[in-house]
């Protein structure tokens, strides 16, 4: 139990010096979502007991950590020599790699097993990110400790900030802090942190409240769940730092109900530091009180946006509803609220420890520090990824990326969700920030980044997300209950061929429409990944209407498969492949394909080993 | 507490369920403030689900009390969050991730193939109670998409091909 500023410092201290007692080697197992559903566990278990059967544990530490970022090579591993600080790591890691990597031991290459990368992860020092693509600052601890051990963290500088704002700095002087360092929302406005802080300081009320959002709702974007599933702790102290500035003693964490290990880290963490007397009644002896709560969303994208998160956790039907007042002069309860994202958190207790001159020499002018982005589609390297702002998309797809699946030929990238829009070959070189990325008609969002490529439709693509924006419509206001699903219908009608010029009109004056009078962002953003397809591919959309056709073969009401007869030599693999037995013609004859009856599904196509089948 | 738990009969079927429930909502700082009871409403359902694995009537009602809420606020709530669902469920719970990055690489083709393969619509049951299919956003495995998820088993870089394989494995 810390009681005092004195028992925090002996505390890490202590930590500091235990930890020159541990086992030289250190090998950390990659235990996040997506490590899990690769096949991660096996692997750990095979460590285990490798571990005891050779009497290596006084050699040998095994650290179970959260996400690395390099989804892509699942199940991975890192051996790290504490004595020489390098390390390796292995990808795609089969238990039966286990024994190789145990007689090995040293940060060598081990004949067989998939080497990923050496010494590769980026220290958080002060020049850490010159020069380097990938820099980690809201990462920095992810992938790296074992979210389950609160050591862990405090060894690497946790609760140093708490400590340091608590005995020396005035909420006015966090706040100015946060505030000079540039330090911009990241759950997809990018309002500066400080102001926001600064509007509820001023509110004069004995309860206010700190909450943070972690409802994650863009379908493809994972990178909330990564750093709570790795760095529970950097968020929890964020939150207390909040608290202090704004002069709060309440913090909600609203996470989303289909995080379930990000739900149980984030317990153990709040125990672990309300234990400690780090979070809770009168922190580290200072007199602040602050607790934390979690909870918990049901499934509804709106709840994402903050006014109908907080009436979530009031318990109502998550509907926004309109700012001003905005939740930092009467938010939740009706108290001066401030709502952050995760990663935002994430970023404030290094911002802290660091001052706000380094965080702001990082990125760029208008947009300080690093973003993380989830890196995926049709990519090599799929993951997650921190690169300082500012980055060019050159740079993060086919550097950080590995370029693009399979050797294809890249279409575009899609930035923001359903908000968003996508970015064309053209603007690869385009250094990305909030800035730059409005004004190519996308938007940062929370940082999902999905990778197209030639066979992707891109009417298809904005089809998508309208289906999406429609299904998660609260429907409180008419532009977007309304507009929305006609939007989506004429979309449904390009792609099966049955629309004309007038309705690529009427689709441009609907999303105006919408964009302009909808009440809360998910209306004013919906049309976003329609408007940016039709400006950035509109040959795509005329062919669909003019030609009938899809060029990327995606829309089944616009292919047909027929059979070459001269090519045809009457094998039959088509016939038998064929899910709905549409495919007739005696052996050795050249067959022939029942249109009526052809579902477009494409395995006679990909069957044929003479090219006899055209799809058109 | 509840005076008609008498007659109620999902709550007397299960009532080691039904006690799991009431501890859960002993356990709260309950009072006569409605708006600070309501605060504890989606938690309340988030336990109750995961106890009944749905939400009858019965356990709303039951909810309602507690709570000092309507019926009607309950369902109001339970009808506006996708999470909750008053029908039971299929032995085998079928999830197709229809997030961005699965959608790309082809998920839709594999829901659709469910759909046609089991004789059922997005969100439903089959009659015979064995399977539940539905469209969920991003598991968060996006490197291994397209996914599936049934019950807790991940079925990674899914093909429609593979479909009938995993129905197989239900059995
Ligand atoms: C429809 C909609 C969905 C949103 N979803 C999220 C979300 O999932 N996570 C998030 O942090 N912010 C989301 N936001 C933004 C929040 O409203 C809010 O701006 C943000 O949480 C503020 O935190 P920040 O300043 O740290 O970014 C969403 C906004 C809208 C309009
Ligand atoms: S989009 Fe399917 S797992 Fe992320």
């Amino acid at each position: 139990m810390i009681n005092s500023f004195e028992d925090f410092t002996e505390y890490s201290a202590s930590v500091k010096e235990k930890s020159l007692n541990k086992p030289e080697i250190n090998i950390l197992v990659s235990l996040g979502t997506c490590g899990i559903a690769a096949g991660t566990l096996p692997v750990q278990e095979e460590f285990i007991s490798q571990i005891k059967e050779r009497e290596l544990s006084s050699k040998v530490e095994l650290t179970d950590v959260g996400c690395m970022g390099i989804c892509y090579c699942e199940p991975s591993i890192e051996l790290i020599n504490r004595k020489t600080g390098k390390s390796i790591i292995y990808g795609n890691v089969k238990r039966d790699d286990v024994s190789l990597i145990l007689d090995c031991l040293t940060e060598k290459d081990v004949k067989g097993v998939d080497v990923i990368k050496k010494s590769w992860y980026y220290p958080e020092t002060e020049d850490a990110t010159a020069g380097l693509l990938q820099a980690k600052i809201a990462l920095r601890n992810t992938g790296r400790i074992n979210p389950e051990i609160l050591e862990e963290y405090i060894f690497n500088s946790g609760y140093q900030a708490l400590a340091k704002v608590l005995s020396s700095m005035t909420p006015k002087s966090i706040i100015q802090e946060v505030l000079q360092s540039g330090l911009r929302g990241r759950g997809g406005g990018g309002f500066p942190t400080g102001k926001k802080w600064d509007f509820a300081a001023a509110q004069k009320n004995e309860t206010k409240f700190v909450i943070c959002n972690a409802d994650e709702g863009d379908p493809g974007a994972f990178m909330d769940r990564a750093v709570l599933e790795g760095d529970p702790h950097s968020v929890l102290e964020a939150m207390a730092i909040a608290g202090f500035a704004i002069g709060s003693h309440k913090g909600f964490i609203y996470i989303r109900a289909e995080y379930p290990l990000a739900i149980k880290r984030l317990q153990i963490a709040i125990k672990q530091s309300t234990e400690f007397g780090l979070l809770g009644k009168n922190i580290m002896g200072f007199g602040f009180d602050f607790e934390i709560e979690l909870r918990y969303g049901a499934g509804a994208f709106v709840c994402g946006e903050e006014t109908a998160l907080i009436h979530s956790i009031e318990g109502l039907r998550g509907m926004p509803t309109t700012r001003p007042p905005f939740p930092a002069v009467a938010g939740l309860w009706e108290k001066p609220t401030i709502v952050n994202n995760v990663e935002t958190f994430a970023n404030v207790c290094a911002i802290i420890r660091k001052g706000a001159q380094w965080y702001k020499s990082i990125g760029t002018e208008t947009s300080a520090g690093t973003k993380v982005f989830a890196l995926a589609g049709k990519i090599n390297k799929v993951g997650l990824i921190e690169v300082p702002m500012g980055t060019n998309l050159r740079d993060i797809i086919y550097d950080v990326g590995g370029g693009i699946f399979d050797g294809k030929e890249f279409k575009a990238v899609q930035t923001g969700g359903p908000s968003g829009g996508c970015i064309t070959k053209d603007y690869l070189d385009t250094p990305i920030d909030y800035e730059t990325l409005k004004s190519l008609g996308s938007m940062m969002g929370s940082g999902g980044m999905i990778v197209m490529d030639e066979d992707d439709c891109m009417v298809n693509v904005a089809k998508f997300f309208l289906d999406f924006t429609v299904d998660e419509s609260c429907g409180k206001c008419t532009p977007c209950r309304i507009g929305g699903k006609h939007m989506y219908a004429i979309l449904d009608k390009i792609t099966k061929g049955r629309a004309s010029d007038k309705d690529l009109e009427t689709l441009r004056e609907l999303c105006q429409t919408v964009k302009s009078s909808s009440l809360c962002g998910l209306g004013m953003t919906c049309p976003n990944p329609v408007l940016s397809t039709m400006k950035y591919f509109e040959n795509e959309y005329r062919e669909h209407v003019a030609d009938k056709k899809c060029k990327a073969h995606k829309c089944p009401d616009l292919i047909t498969y027929l059979i070459d007869i001269g090519k045809c030599i009457g094998c039959s693999v088509c016939a038998k492949k064929c899910p709905v037995q549409c495919i007739s013609g005696k052996l050795k004859e050249p067959h022939k394909i029942d249109q009526s009856k052809c579902i477009k599904c494409g395995e006679c196509f990909m069957a044929c080993k003479f090219a006899a089948i055209s799809r058109n | 507490m509840c005076e008609n738990s008498s007659k109620i009969t999902v709550l007397e079927k299960y009532p080691d369920k039904t006690k799991s429930l009431n501890e859960f909502l002993n356990s709260l700082p309950l009072g006569a403030d409605i708006k600070s009871n309501r605060g504890f409403l989606i938690s309340c359902l988030h336990k109750a689900q995961s106890i009944f694995g749905y939400l009858p009537d019965e356990v709303q009602l039951l909810i309602a009390e507690r709570l000092r809420l309507t019926l009607s606020d309950v369902y109001g709530v339970i009808s506006f969050y996708s999470f909750f669902t008053t029908q039971p469920p299929g032995r085998n719970k079928i999830n197709v991730c229809l997030g961005t990055a699965c959608f790309v690489k082809g998920a839709d083709k594999i829901f659709a193939e469910f759909e046609k393969q089991i004789g059922i619509k997005d969100g439903a049951t089959s009659k015979d109670m064995k399977y539940s299919l539905s469209s969920i956003r991003c598991v968060g495995a996006c490197s291994l998409a397209p996914v599936v998820t049934v019950n807790d088993k991940v079925y990674a870089k899914m093909t429609p091909l593979r479909v009938r394989e995993i129905l197989k494995e239900c059995e």
